[in-house]
């Protein structure tokens, strides 16, 4: 088993039958996986197969129209209460919320702020830390994303990369047991792809946050991952740990998808 | 007599400016000031109540909003003068122009509202921030820079439309210079000079505006 905590502990995300529809529109149906603590999970899949809203329903962006998501074993949105499913009080959702966090594909800075502001808003407002205290663990994290002169720069002098990395030290001011990475490199140029993903490479390897990543860079899902699924059409067709699922994927679906997204011949090599 | 006078008479130009100018300062400028004020801090709260607040208490605003927009000015004046009758007019025609106005705001701010990309919201909930933050760190300050414009040109708008106090007996600038010119049968000098000062006051105002847009404003 390739992953790193004990099955048999409680899983930091589980899905259970979950539902998402869009009026007639059906996402997600009938769902389940589980990710344990510690765990990284890429989605893989064409667009429109789903993986992003996973990460948008864990984040509470979107609510399921059906099934359970538990956190650590809590409820996140809803519960079984009688046999019948109920939403919790939003004061209960934004405790669940708090543990987790995520980057989004847009960055999402707020314009009006300042990188450091950006980064120490929650710390400070949320979390209660003093602002001497937030202020020096948001330098700290521009530092480790290579930022340390942008502190007082605002969003719209920086470069697309240089915004992702704010973001990514925005989020883990959170100090997120769940880290949420929604095609953190989609909007970027080629050439600044490689400092993003080597910063996300770099957190993978000295913090053990749980990661739900979403991306097309399959190199880095291989890199990253403890188990790579495969969705299509709202279902998972396929749940392996990277090496299988890139050099024997087991369904004909993966391997025309892998096929499409790496290039004839690419299956198999590494 | 009359007839022989001139058509300008630089003297009662003159002898005009100290009324004038005492309408000017004492109520025109007064009423236009506070009254934005009011217009600005109100049409913040509409917008929001619209938009945050449960029914029927948003239906309520919407429906009041609507009423006093689409109902003139020159009546609210006389409405509030007669139905308050305890109140003194020049507070009646402040309050009176900061609601009618403040209606105007409110959409404003609606549409500044709105223009806060779906995003914004987002990184909001991800980073777990509470209401009253994500209003008022992210929200409002965004939509604000939308509205500096629309708040000044609103300004400018009321500035424009105080001589209408004159219905509820409050002397501002042109009833002063119309009085002036009663008390000395010429009405051009005086009239004229209300309109000189009401240019030279909305020029600078309107160069205000674009000067604190600029300031405002940042690239995206």
């Amino acid at each position: 088993m390739p992953t790193p905590t004990d099955p048999a502990a409680t899983p930091i995300i589980e899905f259970r039958d979950v539902e998402k529809r869009f009026g007639d529109n059906v996402v997600l149906k009938n769902l389940d996986f589980h990710v344990n603590r510690g765990e990284r999970v890429t989605l893989i899949g064409p667009s429109g197969s789903g993986k992003t809203t996973i990460l948008r329903l864990v984040m509470t962006l979107e609510e399921a129209t059906d099934g359970l998501i538990l956190i650590d074993g809590d409820p996140l949105t809803h519960r079984i209460v009688d046999g019948r499913r109920v939403r919790l009080s939003n004061r209960e959702i934004k405790r669940t919320r708090t543990r987790i966090g995520m980057v989004f594909q847009q960055f999402n800075l707020f314009p009006n702020m300042t990188v450091i502001q950006n980064i120490t808003e929650s710390p400070i407002h949320v979390l209660g830390q003093s602002k001497a205290e937030a202020t020096r663990r948001a330098r700290d994290l521009l530092h480790q994303v290579g930022l340390d002169d942008k502190a007082d720069a605002h969003p719209s002098s920086l470069s697309g990369g240089q915004q992702q990395r704010v973001a990514i030290a925005r989020a883990l001011a959170m100090d997120p047991e769940i880290l949420l990475l929604d095609e953190v490199t989609s909007a970027l140029d080629p050439e600044i792809v490689g400092e993003v993903l080597g910063i996300l490479r770099r957190i993978a390897e000295t913090t053990d946050i749980t990661m739900l990543i979403v991306t097309h860079e399959m190199q880095f899902a291989r890199d990253v991952s403890d188990r790579v699924l495969m969705f299509d059409g709202g279902s998972i067709v396929e749940d392996a740990d990277p090496d299988t699922m890139f050099t024997a994927p087991a369904h004909e679906r993966t391997r025309k998808f892998l096929k499409a997204v790496l290039g004839e011949g690419q299956i198999g090599t590494r | 007599m009359q007839d022989q006078r001139d058509l300008w008479d630089w003297e009662m130009f003159f002898r005009a400016l100290p009324p004038v100018l005492e309408g000017f300062l004492t109520v025109t400028l007064l009423v236009t000031v506070l009254g934005t004020a009011i217009a600005a801090v109100l049409g913040l709260v509409w917008a929001m109540l619209i938009r945050l607040a449960p029914q029927p208490v948003s239906g309520i605003v919407k429906w009041f909003v609507a009423f006093i927009r689409m109902t003139p000015i020159v009546v609210q004046l006389l409405f509030a003068y007669y139905a308050f009758l305890m109140v003194d007019a020049m507070t009646i025609g402040i309050v009176v122009f900061g609601i009618h106005y403040s209606t105007y705001m409110s959409e404003v701010y609606r549409a500044g509202i709105d223009a806060v990309p779906k995003g914004q919201w987002e990184a909001t909930t991800a980073l777990s921030m509470s209401t009253r933050r994500t209003w008022a760190a992210v929200v409002i300050p965004q939509a604000l820079r939308a509205t500096v414009p629309a708040l000044g040109n609103y300004a400018i708008s009321m500035f424009k439309d105080t001589p209408f106090l004159l219905v509820i007996g409050v002397v501002e600038m042109v009833n002063a210079a119309q009085i002036f010119g009663g008390n000395n049968f010429r009405y051009v000098e005086a009239i004229t000079l209300a309109g000189i000062i009401f240019l030279l006051a909305s020029y600078p105002t309107s160069v205000l505006i674009r000067r604190m847009e600029k300031r405002l404003a940042y690239a995206n």
